[in-house]
């Protein structure tokens, strides 16, 4: 009997009887993994439909954390600003929410990141340089002057001192009459990303874990809407590092804090629904979208079978995504705009809950509001004019993608094993190891470009030499003088008996092990500043120092 | 001192930026051109570097910003060399700096700035032809 023909057999005669004609070209993603020329059925594992993509809204969520995903709501549109001072910020924000942004994101300037006030030696040259500059509830208080906090969600891009600038969030809470169960937003307090690729610390990575942990405490029992920690692979990425490393690292980080939440008594589906993560969507299209995918299958996966999440929401991964800054170029700056464009998109066909758009000239300065319209304008045209949005995960089934999202599944899964080897995330950020990955595979890429096996438009190819004309936005030096003598005068004007006292109660909490939230709330109402609360825990938890890798 | 014809470089990162990509890759790029580097790590004040590029005998100092402090850094840095006898230590660097900036730093004595884009052939390069003659530089001392 003649045996029936299978699709292996189809697939080797049209491979024999069609021989490639290729252009001399390394064809691999932008990770450097190698592209196959063609996809079928064969590259998908048997019963991958039921096995690994399901229905969105199902386990294990290949294809979107929500049954109807943007047909219900569309993502929402959060581009991350700040820059000067507070009122500086706060004339943006209503800006850009007059605009049809439907969610804040408040960019810290670096010494607010790394816990220093405006007046201190080592902010100079720094205040409101590349965000805007806090130093205590009164700045906060300038930030959302006119925003109802009970009716717009936040996110801030906070770390090292995140619990004192989400005790300032529920502060400027109280004076508005908005109670802290009201709040929505999210902190994203992703302190172990710090140590592997975004280099804005305080203290030691031990302590600061168990920080994270208060605030995820804190927020459990009194903002039951607000997400403490975005567990953010947005820096790794930009760092240098490859999608895969990007999805792997992250999401170890991610189990860390699980695991030092459940040290501490807390019920697995009490915190994780409120866990989100934070994505860098890249110019590799499918790479990423692969990416995006197999993110939320492994973090369901991980949920329900390794910490034993019983509640599904506790299995969803729900996340922020921005485009990369790195795929930007200071030459021919326009031509960002398409970059971005294009992975604007592959973050919604990956299936975002929110999205940032880089502005044309941020490799250049802090973005004009020129350039932050048409970055805003960009996802209201993905969202409204292109029609993608009409079905879920529309890209699901192509042969290429889900072996992309496999291979991104594997590839992460490889790492989970050696970050376990090595000892765990604490101890391989003490070892350098991730730190060394990525400064290796930043140093790979550059050499890639070079040999033009990477072509970047405009900088290694299609090169022009008509100079970069695109207006840049200034801060004016008066801006670090202004918020000296706002702080200086602050110091000199409130209860400093008041502010003492609850500086020494939160030193004594964070000796005796306590939850330190509710001190650094009294602190901050007392209008102690950010390095003042800094200072009063560094006492105790110590301060970090980076060993010096190259 | 430098062994002859051995360029010691001193790469640098100072104030409170955290991005390191640059000055990681460029520091590699160095270093397998033959090149002595010595990286400071991050978060160093300007003292610091400077100390650094006395103590460790450097012919150049890299230095880069990209937290929009370079006109605060930069400047601060150039001064404190003067002051402190390393004078002859070539000041260069990169990161985010627009270029009317660029422009400004280098009147004011930075030796070369690199911007996004810029090829590490390019820096490698410009390090053998500018920084060259380190023997001429000590006996000046």
């Amino acid at each position: 009997m003649l045996k029936d023909r299978t699709l292996e057999d189809d697939y080797r005669q049209w491979k024999d009887s069609h021989p490639l004609h290729e252009r001399d070209w390394k064809f691999t993603t932008l990770s450097g993994q190698p592209v196959a020329p063609l996809y079928t059925p064969l590259d998908l594992e048997p019963n991958e439909y039921t096995k690994e993509i399901g229905f969105p809204g199902e386990f294990p969520f290949t294809r979107g954390i929500y049954p109807s995903m943007y047909r219900g709501r569309l993502w929402t549109m959060r581009q991350f600003a700040g820059f000067g001072t507070a009122a500086d910020t706060n004339r943006r924000f209503h800006y850009l929410l007059d605009n049809g942004m439907t969610g804040l994101s408040v960019a810290f300037d670096n010494p607010t990141l790394m816990g220093f006030d405006s007046d201190d030696p080592r902010s100079l040259g720094e205040v409101g340089r590349t965000g805007v500059a806090i130093d205590s509830l009164a700045d906060m208080e300038t930030l959302f002057h006119g925003i109802p906090l009970d009716r717009v969600s936040t996110s801030m891009t906070i770390n090292a001192p995140a619990a004192v600038l989400l005790a300032m969030y529920v502060a400027v809470g109280e004076k508005q009459g908005v109670p802290s169960e009201k709040l929505t937003g999210t902190l994203q307090n992703d302190i172990l990303k710090e140590y592997i690729a975004q280099k804005e610390w305080i203290y030691p990575p031990k302590a600061a874990v168990e920080l994270v942990v208060d605030t995820i405490e804190y927020t459990m029992r009194h903002m039951p809407k607000y997400n403490p920690v975005s567990i953010s692979g947005y820096h790794i990425r930009e760092a240098g590092s490859t999608a895969t490393q990007e999805l792997a690292f992250t999401i170890a980080d991610g189990m860390t804090y699980a695991e030092a939440a459940m040290a501490r008594g807390l019920d697995v589906d009490a915190f994780a629904p409120r866990l989100s993560y934070f994505w860098n969507s890249h110019i590799d299209f499918f790479e990423e979208i692969g990416k995006f995918r197999a993110a939320r299958r492994i973090w369901a996966r991980l949920m329900k079978e390794k910490f034993g999440a019983r509640d599904p929401r506790s299995w969803l991964m729900r996340f922020h995504t921005q485009t990369a800054g790195v795929s930007l170029t200071a030459q021919q700056p326009e031509n960002n705009i398409v970059r971005t464009a294009l992975e604007a998109l592959a973050a919604v066909l990956g299936g975002t809950q929110s999205l940032h758009t880089n502005s044309m000239d941020e490799v250049l300065a802090l973005p004009t509001e020129k350039a932050v319209e048409i970055a805003l304008r960009t996802q209201q045209i993905i969202a409204y004019e292109t029609e993608v949005v009409n079905t879920v995960d529309p890209l699901g089934g192509s042969y290429f993608v889900e072996a992309m999202t496999d291979r991104m599944e594997a590839g992460a899964n490889d790492y989970f094993r050696r970050i376990e080897e090595i000892g765990g995330v604490l101890a391989g950020i003490d070892q350098g190891f991730f730190q060394r990955e990525i400064a290796e595979a930043a140093f790979q890429y550059q050499a890639e470009l070079e040999r033009k096996e990477k072509i970047m438009v405009g900088v290694n190819d299609f090169v022009s030499d008509a100079p970069a004309d695109i207006p840049i936005l200034k801060i004016d030096p008066e801006v670090e003088r202004e918020q000296i003598r706002r702080v200086r005068e602050l110091k000199a004007t409130r209860d400093n008996e008041r502010v003492r006292a609850t500086l020494e109660a939160l030193t004594g909490a964070a000796d005796r092990g306590e939850n330190v939230m509710s001190y650094v709330l009294e602190a901050v109402r007392a209008y102690a500043t950010v390095q003042e609360i800094s200072d009063a825990m560094k006492a105790v938890l110590g301060t970090y120092r980076e060993p010096a890798f190259v | 001192m430098a062994q002859q014809g051995r360029y010691r470089i001193l790469m640098a990162k100072a104030g409170l930026d955290g991005h390191d990509r640059g000055v990681k890759v460029v520091s590699r790029a160095l270093r397998d051109a033959g090149m002595e580097v010595i990286y400071t790590g991050l978060h160093q004040t300007p003292e610091q570097v400077v100390r650094a590029a006395i103590d460790e005998d450097v012919d150049a100092v890299g230095l880069s910003l990209l937290s929009g402090a370079h006109m605060t850094i930069f400047p601060r840095i150039l001064d404190l060399l003067r002051q402190e006898g390393g004078g002859d230590i070539l000041l260069f660097g990169g990161g985010t700096i627009p270029e009317d900036d660029v422009l400004t730093l280098k009147q004011m004595g930075v030796a070369e700035l690199f911007t996004p884009g810029a090829s590490t052939v390019d820096i490698v390069d410009w390090v053998r032809a500018h920084v060259g003659r380190p023997t001429e530089a000590s006996a000046g001392r």
